[in-house]
């Protein structure tokens, strides 16, 4: 069964008197496991797809099912019980609360599922210990290199053990050497058993991925299965040849 | 998300902006504090006029004796005894509503201790006034039945006037007392009683047996009483229906008709208490609009920083939004922090409001007096501008659209 399953999705915008027709019939679906990236310029639709799937926004018609269940006609409140349940967030911008710890960012989603405070401490260590943070838990994002925050940020998607993981542009503001890090982290969760969905706008970022789905003008342009980059064997490599900058 | 996660919350962002936190409630702080206080302070005043008036003892009805009426000449009430010892009796025996009348024979008379003399009133009574106006002895006894009976020449005296005759330490009781120069025995000291709310001291008086004080301080006609009736109601309530039971009583036996004016009053000093406490019930009402105004000003200025600070934290509500917060959650937060912000805000007003109170109260003298209902009330409504003026903001949070909230810049 396909974690995420849409059948004929529209979704149009009133601009005033304009009706803008962001998405036009999309028909998609993921398996699980999968590490999917969504390409696409501005304007073709990829982020109206995936406030969609991400449960953040409501199709104007069609079905969605996510993990077998239908969600396009649920109201707010119950959105967010499914966000909170069986999704995980990475922003490009990382969306950290600002003075508030490493640990305490990463329980946030626990709060929300109500969560014990012991349990919520417990399963936030061990989720930064699974993205390598585990000796940065007290650490607030204003000491953190955006790298590091990143990381928090995944362990906050983590945390809950959810289904699937949102990226948007995960790496945007990342350099190079610090993005392949992150990607590795993603392929992990794959092998894992947590499927990945990635937007981005840079080729080298989706190479790790295993399937490409490029959006245009409101349709899926062309949806490729690949073999994906092995992360890790860049990180090796380029820790081989590449030396410090000065 | 249980109700302590909430308060741990919001908690911790008005502690992020300590500030400005401060600053928000400051009016309120200051409403609560001014008011406070000026309760304080005037619920001291009133509980004064108020015990001053007890003091006289409660539940007193004073009858006086008539008007005269000399070829269309009208003498005020007190210019001719038309009481009777019969009229006192009657009183004790048929109105069931008075539990206590006692005679007051009044004069003022030089009193002599051995190196000493003090002007003062004297007043014939029996035992019962001291029981209507509330009064025990300091030392030594009170009046008895047997001391009328005997015309006995024995004297009770008032704090004030011992301290001028024998010395503010000194005991007087078994000492001689000269009234027009008649030795009397000093038989009992009354407690202190202070000044009353017109500024007569109660102390400064002697009491003797009433038969006494007619044969040998001051002769009148044997079957007039010449003075005034004090009466003791059963019950504060019942001060009302004593004094109509009286009027009629008395009318019937003075034998005035209907449309006759009477030839006595009955004076009811809790008209005068009441009269006291309207002034009090006026400036209460007063601090209580002042109240009402400044806590309305503190409540927009918090409703103001609340909606800066849901403009602030526009991203974090999204954030929120996204990891699962549902617009319930969110409502609550933004309310709990307004409701905590003011209720802080009512608590430390409080405080300042007893402790300015307090200042002012031993700086001046005034009396103060803190009533718990009026603290409760404060903070009470303190919380509930709190969450009128938090919901707008919060409301406005809860309906955020976390697309547009994770965008905002």
């Amino acid at each position: 069964m396909p974690i995420i399953d849409l059948k004929t999705v529209s979704k149009v915008y009133q601009m005033g008197d304009v009706e803008v027709r962001a998405l036009r019939e999309v028909s998609f679906a993921v398996e699980t496991r999968d590490f999917v990236a969504v390409m696409g310029s501005s304007g073709s639709g990829k982020s109206t797809l995936m406030n969609i799937i991400g449960c953040l926004d409501r199709p104007t018609s069609g079905a969605y099912h996510l993990d077998g269940q239908e969600v396009s006609r649920l109201d707010r409140s119950q959105l967010a019980h499914v966000r909170n349940r069986t999704l995980g967030f990475v922003f490009q911008s990382f969306n950290l609360l600002s003075r508030t710890s490493a640990l305490e960012n990463v329980e946030l989603p626990l709060v929300y599922a109500g969560t014990a405070a012991r349990e919520r401490h417990r399963r936030a260590s061990a989720a930064l210990g699974r993205v390598g943070l585990a000796k940065r838990l007290d650490h607030h994002p204003n000491q953190m290199s955006g790298g590091q925050q990143q990381r928090v940020a995944i362990a906050r998607a983590l945390v809950t053990e959810p289904r699937l993981i949102l990226a948007d542009e995960p790496t945007g503001n990342l350099d190079s050497q610090t993005s392949i890090e992150i990607m590795a982290l993603f392929q992990e969760l794959g092998s894992a058993g947590i499927t990945v969905l990635l937007v981005t706008h840079e080729p080298d970022i989706a190479a790790y991925a295993s399937r490409v789905v490029v959006m245009r003008d409101g349709v899926v342009k062309s949806d490729t299965r690949q073999t994906p980059r092995r992360a890790s064997d860049d990180l090796r490599s380029g820790a081989a040849q590449e030396e410090p900058p000065p | 998300m249980n109700p302590f996660e909430t308060l741990r919350v919001a908690l911790r962002a008005l502690l992020r902006n300590k500030m400005r936190s401060f600053l928000t409630v400051l009016g309120i702080i200051i409403g609560v504090g001014a008011v406070i206080a000026m309760v304080a302070i005037g619920e001291g005043a009133k509980a004064r006029v108020e015990e001053s008036f007890a003091s006289m003892g409660s539940n007193l009805l004073i009858v006086m004796p008539g008007s005269t009426n000399a070829s269309g000449a009208r003498g005020g009430f007190g210019s001719m005894p038309t009481l009777t010892w019969d009229d006192l009796q009657a009183i004790r025996r048929e109105v069931s509503s008075v539990r206590y009348a006692a005679a007051q024979l009044r004069t003022n008379a030089q009193l002599m201790s051995e190196d000493q003399n003090w002007s003062t009133s004297v007043t014939g009574t029996s035992p019962e006034y001291f029981l209507i106006r509330n009064w025990k002895v300091a030392s030594g006894r009170q009046l008895l039945d047997s001391d009328i009976e005997t015309s006995a020449k024995v004297v009770v005296l008032g704090q004030t006037v011992v301290d001028k005759l024998f010395g503010a330490s000194a005991d007087a009781v078994g000492q001689i007392v000269r009234i027009k120069n008649i030795p009397f025995e000093v038989v009992g000291v009354l407690e202190k009683k202070g000044q009353s709310a017109m500024g007569q001291d109660y102390d400064d008086g002697a009491f003797v047996p009433q038969s006494t004080f007619q044969s040998k301080i001051q002769g009148g006609l044997q079957k007039f009483l010449s003075g005034t009736i004090f009466i003791g109601a059963i019950s504060t309530d019942a001060t009302a229906r004593a004094e109509e039971q009286i009027e009629s009583l008395l009318r019937d036996r003075h034998r005035i008709g209907p449309g006759m004016d009477d030839d006595f009053s009955v004076r009811n000093l809790t008209e005068m208490a009441n009269a006291q406490q309207e002034g009090t019930r006026t400036l209460t009402t007063l601090l209580a609009s002042i109240a009402a105004v400044s806590l309305l000003v503190g409540g927009i200025g918090i409703m103001n920083i609340m909606l800066v600070s849901v403009t602030e934290r526009t991203r974090e509500i999204g954030l929120r939004m996204a990891v699962g917060a549902t617009p319930f959650n969110i409502l609550l937060q933004f309310l709990v922090e307004a409701l905590t912000l003011a209720t802080a805000g009512g608590i430390v007003g409080v405080l300042i409001g007893v402790f300015s109170a307090g200042q002012l109260a031993s700086r001046f003298g005034w009396p103060m007096l803190i009533r718990p209902d009026i603290v409760v009330i404060s903070v009470g409504f303190s919380a509930l501008v709190g969450v009128v003026f938090g919901l707008y903001p919060a409301q406005k949070a809860s309906r955020l659209d976390p697309i547009d909230a994770l965008r905002y810049e």
